[in-house]
């Protein structure tokens, strides 16, 4: 009795002194790669930024300057981030992290860059699980589509031109592949005419990218 | 000594496999094999984890009891990946975001925690590495050699994302060997990974069997004398 009770102990002991070296050393690997992972990361939100919005229309640190919302016109309930542009402490762009809910297969997230007249000035696709070969075409790696979305404004909601060609719109669609575009595109509409009615309100908001974490 | 070493190598390579005998780490490789950079990162990835697990549960091996080994294994291996993980986040920023969720998921491959059983528990360190070397890079070439096929059917291309793995400076390696208007999609979808996968285990198969073929004759010449010596005496 008394030896298997030592026996746990000692096992007991044992485990906790490996738990206590393996996290010792993940979380010396994490002390060390934290700020290098902070700053790929920025690096890599940066270049998606300068693609959207040319980088002569602002004059902050963009990556900086954002707020949270959650609005049903972003796709989905869940907060999306909203960068703010100004050029010389006037406002000139925003830019809106939205999320097209109606992909062929879930959501589509994407970064669009709207003017303060609801012009879009560039899209780009951050997150999307499409079909590969026929909706991952959205991606700029793999077609120029994407590209195509650029200095064209978003007149009212009644803008029928923000479309694939199939339904009567501007835009190209896929062979094989109708309901990717076309999720994006209205994704892409809906953004920009949150930006239009809401530029104020959006302008005002404080702050949550001040300290350059999130 | 030496024996030990070819017989090692020979082990992880060919004769017992990881992928093509074991059968073993499928999900991840069925998974990333899309194409040749991320077969050979997840490949990479899974080899560093699997000499570091072994090499530790050899350090170790002679001070875990048999009754806890399992919990400690695990925690060894975890650990491996997490800072693996955390690694690739680091310094290969654009691989680590196209590999995802797989890189957590080396923690699953079953290859790993099999070796720290069945030999790293066993032997010591120098032939623990060695086993988790040679495991890892039987693991590695057939991912690389199902990445490319897959790649090269599905795209026409191969090396593309290499930039992902080795930098910007990278992206010449990309050889368009086919052209295509579009891509074969049987291929890059799941069902182009098992289909492959058969081709290579039935492949390696063919192989055996015949280097089996040619093994036979060269033992009956071998045992014919000595049947007649037995028979003499």
């Amino acid at each position: 009795m008394i030896t298997e009770k030592n026996a746990m102990i000692k096992n007991g002991l044992i485990l906790s002194v490996f738990a206590l070296v393996t996290t010792g050393l993940v979380t010396a690997t994490q002390l060390l790669t934290k700020d290098e992972i902070v700053k790929q990361e920025k690096k890599q939100l940066l270049k998606v930024l300068d693609q959207v919005l040319p980088s002569d229309k602002y004059d902050n640190q963009l990556y900086l300057d954002c707020t949270l919302v959650e609005a049903s016109f972003l796709g989905t309930k869940k907060p999306h981030k909203i960068y703010r542009a100004t050029k010389n402490n006037l406002p000139t762009a925003l830019i809106l992290e939205s999320t097209a809910p109606d992909g062929y297969s879930g959501n589509i997230d994407i970064l669009t860059a709207v003017y303060l007249d609801g012009t879009v000035a560039g899209v780009r696709v951050l997150k999307h699980k499409e079909t590969p070969g026929l909706g991952d075409k959205i991606e700029v790696e793999k077609s120029q589509w994407i590209t195509k979305i650029k200095n064209i404004q978003v007149k009212s909601e009644q803008d029928t031109r923000w479309a694939v060609k199939k339904d009567g719109g501007m835009f190209d669609q896929f062979t094989g592949a109708t309901i990717t575009p076309r999720a994006v595109i209205s994704a892409v509409k809906r953004a920009s005419l949150y930006a239009q009615s809401e530029a104020t309100m959006l302008f005002d908001a404080p702050n949550v990218c001040a300290n350059g974490k999130k | 000594m030496k024996d030990n070493i070819k017989e090692i190598s020979l082990q992880g390579l060919w004769n017992n496999n990881s992928v093509l005998v074991q059968l073993l780490g499928l999900c991840p490789l069925l998974a990333v094999s899309t194409s040749l950079i991320n077969a050979l990162g997840l490949g990479i990835a899974s080899m560093l984890v699997l000499i570091g697990s072994n090499i530790s549960v050899s350090l170790v091996r002679n001070w875990v009891p048999k009754d806890i080994r399992i919990p400690v294994f695990v925690m060894i291996i975890a650990g491996f990946v997490t800072i693996i993980q955390l690694l690739m986040n680091a310094y290969t920023f654009g691989l680590y975001q196209s590999l995802g969720i797989f890189i957590p998921l080396i923690v699953t491959n079953c290859v790993i925690i099999a070796r720290a059983e069945a030999f790293a528990s066993k032997n010591p360190i120098h032939l623990s590495a060695l086993d988790g070397f040679m495991m890892g890079l039987g693991f590695t070439l057939v991912l690389v050699v199902l990445g490319s096929m897959r790649e090269l059917i599905g795209q026409g291309t191969l090396f593309d994302g290499a930039h992902l793995l080795f930098g910007e400076w990278a992206r010449v390696l990309k050889l368009e060997i086919i052209k295509f208007d579009n891509q074969f999609l049987l291929a890059i979808l799941p069902p182009g990974a098992f289909i492959g996968m058969g081709f290579l285990i039935a492949g390696k198969n063919i192989i055996d069997e015949q280097i089996k073929d040619k093994e036979p004759k060269a033992q009956d010449t071998e045992k014919a004398p000595r049947a007649r010596v037995t028979s003499l005496t």
